[in-house]
């Protein structure tokens, strides 16, 4: 039977390129890029490194989003995936991580029996890290985050892994199935392969709340435990001063001169 | 808390549509006004109430949901007092000093207990006390001496349906942040993530908000009764800033960035009281296996703790300009910082990451090397005392918190900064006769 | 009409740019001072099937359309222009010929391992008296019983030190002219066949270009590519589809060169204001993009003018030569706002000049383009 890796992604807008208007104090997302999100690559590459190296290995990427989700999966299957789902409904907007959980539980209850959950740490546009263990929770299965080195025996049972610390990092064994979280350090993420993105058999489901048959009041913003009270930008600090020179070396001298008023230096 | 047009008010004008992060607003028709269209809130909303001071017609509203259950069942600030090896976190201190200045604003009687979780860790409770706690939950046992999500959890879990405080925070470190999380899902409850700043009082939060942030606080209530948490923590990126509540569910439960609360001044010998929880765990409920704990061998960051920190980003061009940063660092005592955009190109690594989602700092001087000024790594090191911005683009954002811009070429200007720190002194002194 | 790309088109931009970026880009430089061949490139390359993007799976292509190939090189040559060239002379000068001229022996033989990047491809037809009048083969070959026998050279041939197939024109029958021409396939370790020398070239100083030397080369019958007598088809057909290829360099030669330039006009101030708020200067700029536009058009329909199979030559001529005259025109003025950095070769655009040039001149020099469009005007 085949070895059943369950990926989940988010597709995030590019949090590098996102400016805020200084006028109106509003983001400018024009232009802005939507990405895969970083360490949900690194969760992806993991599971390809596995099917790289195993035979009967199986990977379905799972998102949640709006209908231009799919290009997230589109993207995955041309890394290498060999089935996407897009979980795409009003009925699940505005949900919080518990009923974002809730969501990915039910579609993951659909797609069947898995062998291993695979996920990013945290996504970069709400980096809150707290929905891959509360599907684990959802799912009962062990988990472990930040995820620094993967290693499965090939009994395709035993897994042991590196789970970086702020001062170092525990080694941990666990058995699948189970829930993972990548960190960046994990690996390197392939590109998309270029016969992947003109495979014309792309397996991409789009399945609605009914579709994976979630309970409607725990999910949405209705029944989010957390709501959004205000959001509002940071303050600016006040601007400084343009240091001036002629030359690299009155440049640097007049910004020590400028530090030493300061009382800093 | 959805947000609700009132048709009725709206007259169609648009001008709600550009406050929106989200683009989420659109027109329908309407036969009800001049223009014959009202503004639509669409999917994409994400109902961060940006729009709410936006119509000048009162037409966007709040819709508020009803809650539950009985929050009143619920009492006290519990603070997750996490210790490795048998030492406290810093963070956990930290947490008690915030956790107690939290308990009192909610009420005189509200307590803030630290919940101390291991083996073989009876000394920690006269920490607690002396930093501020006023009780002490303690769940010992052998098969608690290290982290494991999976006993954590439950012993945490069965603790708090026992003694249903009503906040539960935790340091969001890479345990906190495995744990909470999972214990929120069992709990069924809210859990919001690294917080930056929490308040009880809505009074409080609008001081907060005045001082430090663009929020129009005209909407909000100084005399509002509510004790229910507000959690402050960057989004987006960093790009907003979003308060988070959790109205409907108990406890309520947040993790705490490391190094923004403040810890109370110890008080030696304070007393509190000291409840043993006597956990139900079992070795089958572990299904981890701890191999080993390695302490890193990594050259010590510590960035936390520098008076001056030096940083590079992608500006430097390759990785070799780290060499310049370092020289530069050696030579005015500082550290090596660096922003995501030169973590993720792979030149140097992530503990020297600055930022959202590295380290914040608040050095004396931070000097930013080819940092554009990403959002991100702004709020990481915007608080530092002087910034100081070498980018050879005048535009970068990060010109807009500098206290000091030089535009120009960081490889030829910090060699010069280098070779004239030492005359620093002299320099000012001529300027000053 | 529909002037916007597919989706597959633009995961191909998406993919290609990042590549491009995070493994070619740190290279450039480097490869160019050292004159060194990006091996390590050629086989990322291949492993993400960038060397037989136009070709179908069933050879082990990827399945995709000559846009995305335009695509593909444009995106590389944004930041290397040798790279760029190596996958155009691979791709349109040695698999496509193969592909469209081949019998299907010959196709199940070369394809797989040069569609999958295993082996590199390159084409010789450019002979030290027959570089425009390609008709001037001196190379000839001689069938001695089953084996023909081929003596001559070869000159400026891209890939050539690196390549381990070669599409290669001589003359069968001298007193047909074009007509007595044939192409054949050559492998690198065929007996008689060697590398001579490597050109020390302007630009595109990292792509290897060196001469071809056949002395009593002897190959099975079967290299024949083609009929007798078709090579100068083979090789014209080839070279249509060779100009998108190039044109697609120097479309990446210019736009890259422009993307560094309006980064350094916002950074620079000169008397006081930002390069990039001066109106004379900010004029430059607005011509460099709308020519940089028109290049793009007229690649990109070539190049699905040649995936419905129409007749393209003259559309890809017009392509090639205009694109190349952008590269030249946009780099030139480049490196002209950089003012002195811009002749320095701590700023890229140095380079992109360099490497602008060469576009003007091979495959089909701009004077051979403009008689082919010409051609297609008045008539021959």
């Amino acid at each position: 039977m085949a070895f059943k890796i369950i990926v989940c992604a988010k597709q995030v807008p590019d949090t590098n390129e996102i400016r805020i208007n200084p006028e109106t104090g509003t983001l400018i997302r024009d232009g802005v890029p939507s990405i895969l999100n970083h360490d949900d690559a690194n969760a992806l590459e993991e599971a390809l490194k596995i099917k790289d190296k195993f035979d009967d290995v199986h990977i379905t990427v799972i998102t949640m989003g709006p209908p231009q989700a799919k290009d997230l999966l589109i993207e995955c299957l041309a890394m290498g995936a060999d089935e996407g789902i897009l979980v795409s409904d009003r009925a699940v907007g505005g949900s919080d991580t518990w009923a974002t959980s809730n969501v990915l539980a039910a579609a993951v209850h659909k797609v069947g029996d898995y062998d291993l959950l695979f996920a990013g740490r945290q996504a970069i546009d709400g980096d809150t890290a707290q929905v891959g263990p509360q599907l684990a929770e959802k799912m009962d299965v062990p988990q472990v985050t930040y995820v620094q080195k993967f290693e499965i025996a090939d009994n395709m049972k035993d897994i042991r892994v590196e789970r970086a610390l702020e001062d170092g990092y525990e080694v941990i064994d666990i058995q699948t199935p189970c829930m993972l979280t990548a960190i960046k350090e994990l690996n390197t993420p392939r590109y998309m392969y270029m016969k992947g993105i003109f495979n014309p058999d792309k397996d991409i489901k789009v399945w609605n709340a009914k579709d994976i048959e979630v309970d409607l009041t725990t999910v949405g913003l209705e029944a989010s435990p957390t709501n959004v009270f205000r959001s509002f930008t940071p303050k600016p600090k006040g601007k400084g001063v343009v240091v001036e020179g002629d030359t690299d070396k009155d440049l640097a001298k007049n910004l020590l001169i400028g530090l030493k008023g300061k009382h800093v230096i | 808390m959805a947000i609700n047009i009132i048709k009725e008010k709206c007259i169609g004008c648009g001008q709600c549509f550009p406050v929106c992060p989200a683009d989420a607003f659109e027109f329908e028709a309407y036969d009800g006004n001049k223009l014959g269209k009202v503004a639509k809130i669409n999917a994409k909303c994400t109902f961060c109430n940006q729009c709410l001071t936006a119509c000048k017609f009162g037409a966007i509203e709040e819709k508020k949901i009803e809650s539950a259950v009985d929050l009143s069942d619920y009492k006290d600030v519990w603070v997750f007092a996490e210790q490795r090896d048998g030492k406290l976190m810093n963070v956990a201190l930290e947490l008690i000093g915030e956790g107690y200045r939290l308990a009192k604003e909610i009420s005189e009687d509200t307590k803030v207990c630290a919940v101390l979780v291991g083996d073989g860790i009876d000394h920690l409770a006269q920490e607690c006390y002396e930093y501020g706690a006023e009780r002490v939950i303690m769940i010992q046992d052998p098969l608690l001496k290290n982290f494991t999500t999976d006993a954590y959890t439950k012993v945490i879990v069965d603790a708090v349906e026992e003694y249903k405080p009503e906040l539960v925070i935790y340091g969001a470190t890479h345990i906190g942040r495995d744990l909470a999380p999972r214990v929120a899902a069992r709990l069924n409850t809210g859990l919001t993530a690294d917080c930056t700043r929490l308040d009880i009082k809505v009074s409080s939060y609008i001081d907060y908000a005045k001082n430090n942030t663009t929020l129009d606080t005209s909407t909000l209530d100084p005399n509002d009764p509510s004790t229910g948490i507000k959690q402050t923590r960057p989004a987006f990126g960093g790009n907003l800033m979003a308060t988070i509540v959790c109205p409907r569910t108990r406890p309520q439960m947040s993790t705490v960035r490391p190094g923004v609360m403040q810890k109370r001044d110890r008080v030696e010998g304070a007393k509190g009281e000291l409840v043993e929880y006597k956990p139900n765990i079992a070795e089958s409920d572990i299904r981890t296996k701890i191999v080993e704990i390695v302490k890193s061998a990594k050259e010590m960051v510590s960035l936390t703790d520098a008076d001056i920190i030096c940083s590079g980003g992608r500006g430097l061009g390759d990785p070799s300009g780290f060499e310049l940063i370092k020289e530069f660092a050696d030579k005015v005592g500082g550290v090596v910082g660096s922003s995501r955009a030169a973590v993720d190109a792979g030149w140097i690594d992530h503990s020297h990451q600055v930022g959202q989602t590295g380290t914040t700092v608040k050095p004396k001087i931070y000097f930013a090397c080819g940092i554009s000024g990403a959002i991100q790594h702004l709020a990481g090191m915007q608080t530092s005392d002087i910034i100081v911005a070498i980018n050879k683009d005048s535009d970068a954002p990060i010109f807009e918190v500098a206290d000091f811009g030089i535009v120009g070429d960081l490889y030829k200007v910090i060699p010069e900064i280098i070779a004239e720190w030492d005359n620093a002194e002299a320099l000012y002194d001529a300027t000053t006769k | 009409m529909n002037f916007q790309l597919t989706k597959e088109q633009e995961f191909v931009r998406k993919m290609v740019r990042e590549f491009a970026t995070n493994e070619v880009e740190p290279l450039a430089a480097e490869i160019d001072q050292e004159h060194r061949f990006p091996v390590e490139t050629v086989e990322k390359m291949a492993k993400y099937g960038l060397l037989g993007v136009p070709f179908p799976t069933e050879y082990s292509g990827a399945g995709g359309d000559h846009i995305s190939y335009a695509i593909t090189v444009e995106e590389l040559s944004r930041v290397c222009a040798s790279t760029g060239v190596i996958c155009s002379a691979h791709t349109s000068l040695c698999c496509w010929p193969i592909f469209n001229w081949g019998n299907e022996e010959q196709k199940k033989k070369y394809l797989p391992d040069l569609l999958s990047g295993k082996k590199l491809g390159a084409f010789g037809l450019t002979e030290p008296g027959a570089g425009t009048d390609a008709a001037g083969q001196q190379t000839r070959a001689v069938l001695e019983g089953d084996e023909w026998v081929l003596n001559g050279s070869k000159v400026f041939i891209t890939n050539g030190g690196y390549a381990e197939t070669f599409v290669v024109m001589a003359m069968t029958d001298k007193s047909k002219g074009t007509r007595g021409i044939s192409a054949f396939i050559v492998e690198k370790n065929d007996p008689g066949f060697s590398i001579g020398k490597t050109e020390d070239k302007l630009g595109i100083c990292a792509s290897s270009t060196t001469e071809l030397i056949f002395q009593d080369c002897r190959i099975p019958q079967d290299r024949l590519l083609g009929e007798v007598g078709q090579g100068f088809k083979v090789a014209m057909s080839t070279l249509d589809g060779g100009r998108i290829g190039i044109a697609s360099q120097a479309l990446g030669i210019a736009q890259g060169a422009l993307d560094v330039t309006v980064d350094y006009m916002k950074a620079r101030k000169q008397f006081g204001k930002r390069l990039s708020d001066m109106e004379a200067l900010r004029f430059d700029v607005a011509e460099m993009a709308t020519r940089i536009e028109a290049a793009r058009l007229l690649i990109y329909q070539a190049a699905d003018m040649k995936d419905k199979h129409l007749a393209y030559g003259p559309k890809s001529a017009m392509a090639k030569l205009f694109a190349a005259e952008t590269a030249m025109y946009v780099t030139t003025k480049c490196v002209q706002l950089h003012g002195g950095y811009g002749y320095t070769k701590d700023y890229p655009v140095e380079r992109m000049m360099r490497d602008a040039k060469i576009t003007e001149i091979y495959e089909g020099t701009s004077e051979v383009q403009k008689i082919v469009i010409a051609a297609s005007v008045l008539g021959k």
